[in-house]
Parts: structure tokens; sequence; C-alpha cells
């Protein structure tokens, strides 16, 4: 079932002198991790602003095409509709908290859902413990750090169970064996709950072993998209400025001189290990 | 040169974020601070520039004691770009924003133009030279940020997490550029936790937690000491790792380096062959 379609979107910014999506034409099946990626301005931002409608409501400017998101034509409805099939974690933690106590904040959403208490309580413990910042829990979102934040905003958007959520680069604050749990947290939703994920990275090193679907944009276009294994290989990938994972770039380096580890191409450098191993020890 | 001697620093709050800290940086060193959310790192920096003066123990900028001069008077030693390019940036455009300091320190009025013009070329910012900053991406201003501050061309340069939302090709345009700096005998001090970035960049590490240093080395010690990371919650670089999980095979486990871990495994492949 495809929950995300997008058909010759091309989008400007009120007052942008060219459009920061042109032409764009994407469909996402429920239950898909996709990843998308691209030089910064590559208009991946303003592609996930319009997954809940906040490009054009919020942000104006000029839409053309046509998105439909959870059987919904974006244009024709409220951003706080979008809201109950979308969840968004935005690049900047700060722009999205506000409540009095990180609780409150994870516990906005649900409120405005009308849920029961007993469920509500549930549902931000469920999620201050997923992200680990349960002893945060009654602490002002402004007063804890940049990676705690970020980790706020994402616990608020898990709380709210959606069947899409949409993430640009949700970790880029934090250290890296936090934003590793994070992405295990998210990958292991999309795995049992089959919820949809889309997430925006520039560090592939540690996100594209989750995907099987990876979006590659360059000026405001789709220019690669599909297994990434493929796409990582592939030259053009390197030229457009992506950067390659280390196991990959480094398995593509042992071809290039002669020694092919294994057929397949490694997302993460625990494949390559693997396939090192294999052929290593034999 | 900036000498630190046992600072500690409280914030209002009580919670001592810096707990003895000393560290000598000469003219010319390239350091990477890291450690764990809440370590003291972005406390620990901004007493270079004496954003931040310690409860007690002193910090000497070029022999002068932060506790006894001005920000502003520091300022054009050690420039400083902060984690999030919002706190800093205020002008209506890219230019003028990048002009601020330059006028502010009374440069002329052709070396500002040319300085601008020299900082939004090197950072890919020219087609936005008359575009407000709060229109550009995440990445884009931070890199306005930088160049505002790269621009009046300080002896130090203190960047808080300079990758953040960085794509690739930005990444290592900056690092070539910190090695440019470096040949200039500049000095430059990150925080982050971009392990990659560091691997690549090869600076000395100093690794903080709980508001102390608790290692000071060679980027290659220390980022293949997977101990000493774990505690500090940060993973071991991709192609560390890889190793790491090869030493059954005998291969030494301390490699940073894309290109020494090609020589490495295929020099094992010849060895293998010839057996």
């Amino acid at each position: 079932m495809t929950i995300i379609k997008i058909s010759d979107l091309v989008y400007t910014y009120p007052g942008g002198s060219k459009p920061s999506i042109d032409g764009v034409s994407l469909k996402i099946e429920k239950g898909e991790f996709v990843l998308i990626t691209g030089p910064s301005g590559c208009g991946k931002t303003s592609l996930c602003r319009t997954f809940n409608g906040l490009v054009p409501h919020f942000y104006q400017g000029e839409l053309k095409g046509q998105v439909i998101v959870a059987g919904q034509d974006i244009t024709s409805k409220q951003t706080s509709d979008m809201a109950k099939h979308v969840g968004l974690v935005f690049q900047n933690p700060e722009n999205q908290l506000f409540a009095l106590s990180v609780e409150k904040d994870v516990a906005f959403g649900l409120e405005n859902l009308g849920m029961s208490r007993e469920e509500m309580r549930k549902r931000v413990d469920w999620a201050l413990n997923l992200t680990g910042i349960y002893d945060l829990r009654e602490r002002s979102p402004h007063e804890v750090s940049g990676g705690q934040q970020q980790r706020v905003a994402i616990a608020s958007v898990l709380a709210m169970q959606p069947e899409i959520i949409v993430l640009d680069e949700p970790t880029s604050f934090l250290d890296p064996l936090s934003a590793e749990r994070i992405f295990e947290v998210i990958y292991k939703l999309n795995q049992e709950q089959n919820i949809t994920v889309v997430l925006v990275e520039h560090r592939l090193d540690l996100t594209a072993k989750y995907t099987n679907h990876l979006v590659v944009m360059n000026k405001g276009k789709i220019c690669l998209e599909g297994n990434p294994r493929d796409i990582l290989y592939s030259e053009e990938t390197s030229r457009i400025g992506v950067g390659i994972p280390k196991a990959t770039l480094l398995y593509k380096k042992l071809k290039t001189a002669g020694f092919e580890v294994n057929k397949q191409t490694p997302l993460s450098s625990d494949e390559l290990a693997d396939q090192l191993m294999e052929t290593l020890s034999k | 040169m900036i000498i630190i001697e046992d600072i500690h620093y409280s914030y209002a709050s009580n919670i001592e974020a810096l707990k003895g800290v000393s560290l000598t940086i000469k003219d010319g060193d390239f350091i990477a601070i890291m450690g764990q959310n809440g370590a003291g790192k972005t406390t620990f920096i901004k007493h270079f520039n004496g954003l931040l003066k310690p409860s007690s123990g002193t910090v000497r900028v070029n022999g002068v004691e932060t506790t006894k001069t001005s920000v502003a008077a520091l300022a054009k030693n050690v420039g400083f770009v902060f984690q999030n390019p919002d706190n800093q940036l205020f002008s209506e455009t890219v230019e003028d924003e990048i002009a601020f300091a330059l006028k502010n320190f009374g440069f002329d009025k052709e070396t500002i133009e040319k300085r601008v013009t020299w900082a939004l070329d090197f950072l890919s910012l020219t087609q936005y030279r008359k575009t407000s900053p709060f229109l550009l991406s995440g990445g884009e201003r931070k890199r306005v940020a930088l160049a505002s501050v790269l621009a009046w061309d300080p002896e130090t340069l203190v960047l808080d997490e300079p990758t953040i939302g960085q794509d690739h090709e930005q990444k290592e345009k900056l690092r070539q550029f910190i090695t440019q700096l470096q040949t200039k005998n500049k000095t430059v001090v990150m925080v982050t936790h971009d392990v990659e970035f560091v691997a690549e960049c090869n600076p000395r590490v100093i690794l903080m937690r709980g508001g102390k240093i608790v290692a000071d080395g060679i980027a290659k010690d220390i980022l293949t000491n997977s101990k000493l990371l774990e505690e500090s919650s940060i993973v071991l670089p991709q192609i560390t790792q890889i190793f790491t999980k090869l030493s059954p095979l005998g291969l030494p486990t301390d490699i940073i380096d894309i290109n020494e871990a090609e020589l490495t495994i295929l020099s094992k492949v010849k060895e293998r062959q010839t057996q």
C-alpha cells in the first residue's frame, strides 16, 4: 500500500528566486524505511515539510503538483489534521519545544488527541524510556542540552505513535553511542510495528544499513533512487558529494585494487568485517 | 597560546560543570575535544575567549588573564563559532553578517569588501550574498556563522560541532581549510561528536568526562581505545570497528585511516596467496 505519493512537485518559498523542490515524484510504501540524502540545500528538508503540510500551509509560497499522505491531499487538509498520521522531528529541536517540562512537551500531542489520562501516562512513560530521558521528565526542555532536547523532540513524536515518522537529521547533537541507540529504537518500531519511517541524513556510516529504499537528492530533484547497495557503489553518488559509508568505500577500493571480498556491496562495518573474516580465514 | 590552570566552573544552579581542568594550547595546535553530552566540553571552550570566567583557577590568552580583560578584546584573537548558528546570526543579509565584525574591528572598506568576498567564495555562499541568513538551510546558516568568523582571521579558531548538518563535500572543505590554517601556524580547537571527521583530520584528541579531562593524545591512540571511548559514549571509527572484528586474523587493530586499511588488507591477501 502506498502511504506517500508525490507527483510532479514543484515548490518555491515566498521570495525565493528558484524552486527548492523542482519536479519531484516519489512513492513510499507503508512500512518502508526510507533514507533521503544529498548535499545541504538540495531540498530534503523542504520535501519533509510537505509531508504534514507545513509546506505550503505554514511556509506559504507556491506549490505545484500533488502530495498525498495517508490518503489525504495535503493542500486540502490542515497541518493539525495531518499530525494524526505524520510525526515530524526537525533538525533544530529548540524550534519544536515549548512546554514547561519535558514530560508536558511529550504529552502535548496526546492531550490534543483527547486521550484518557491513564493511557496518556503509559504512552508518555514509554516514549521517555525508549529515548532514555525518563530522569529528565520534570526538567524544563530549555534547560537541557542540545542532545537531550533532540531526544525530547523524538519522544514527543514517538508518543503519538503515528503511521509515519519523518526525522530530519534527528541525532545531530547526540554523542555517537546515543545516536546509535536512537536509530536502533526507530528501526525496531519500523520492524515490529510497521511504522513507515522517512529519515533525512548525511551520515550514511550510521544509517545506510537500516534502509532498502535510498533517495539521493541534488538541486531540488531526485537524482538516484532505489537499492542502497547499488547506489552507494556507483560513481555518480560520489560525484554528487554524498558521504559514502567507510565500509562501502573500503570495499570499493579493495575491488579496484583487484580483491573482491564478496559479490554484495557492504553497507556497514559489521557487514564488511564479516565478509572479510569469511574470505580471509578460509 | 592559551594556558588553562586547574579551572573549576559552576552554573548558577550549583551544578559543577568543570572540576579542575588544566590544558596548554600552543600556537599551531589542532585539537579535537570529544566526550559525551554533558561532559563539560562547551563550558570548557567558552573559557577560551572569556565568555565564561572560571570560578577558580586561571585562563591566560597570550599571557593575559581572561578575568582581567573583555570578551571584545579577546575576540580578535580567539574566534568562536557556536553549535547553533541561530544564536549568532542577526543581520539582514549574509553579506552584512560577515561584514559586521570586520566593521567593529575597524578595518577599512576595501579590506572588508575583500575579506567578505573571500569568505563567501570559500564557503560556497556567494550566491546568497544578498539573501537573509534565515532563509537558508541549517547547514548553510552554519556556514554563514563560520564565514563571519573566518573573515577576520583570528589566531585561534574555536569551533563547536562544526560538522553538524554539513554534507560530505563541506566537511571535506572544512578539513582542507583546517590543514591550510595549520600551515599558517593558526590554532584550531573543535568540539565534536563526529568520530569519522576526527579520524580523517587526525588532530590531538582530548577526551572529557564529568567535567574533567580523562585522556589526551594522538587520534590514532585515543580513537582505537574501545574501552576509553565506550566510557565516553563514543563509538570506534568505522575502519577501526572493522579491524577490531578482524583481530583473530592477526591484523593490527589500531587503524583509523582508510588508505592504511586498504594496504593492510591487501598485504594480508598477498601473504595468503604466497603461502
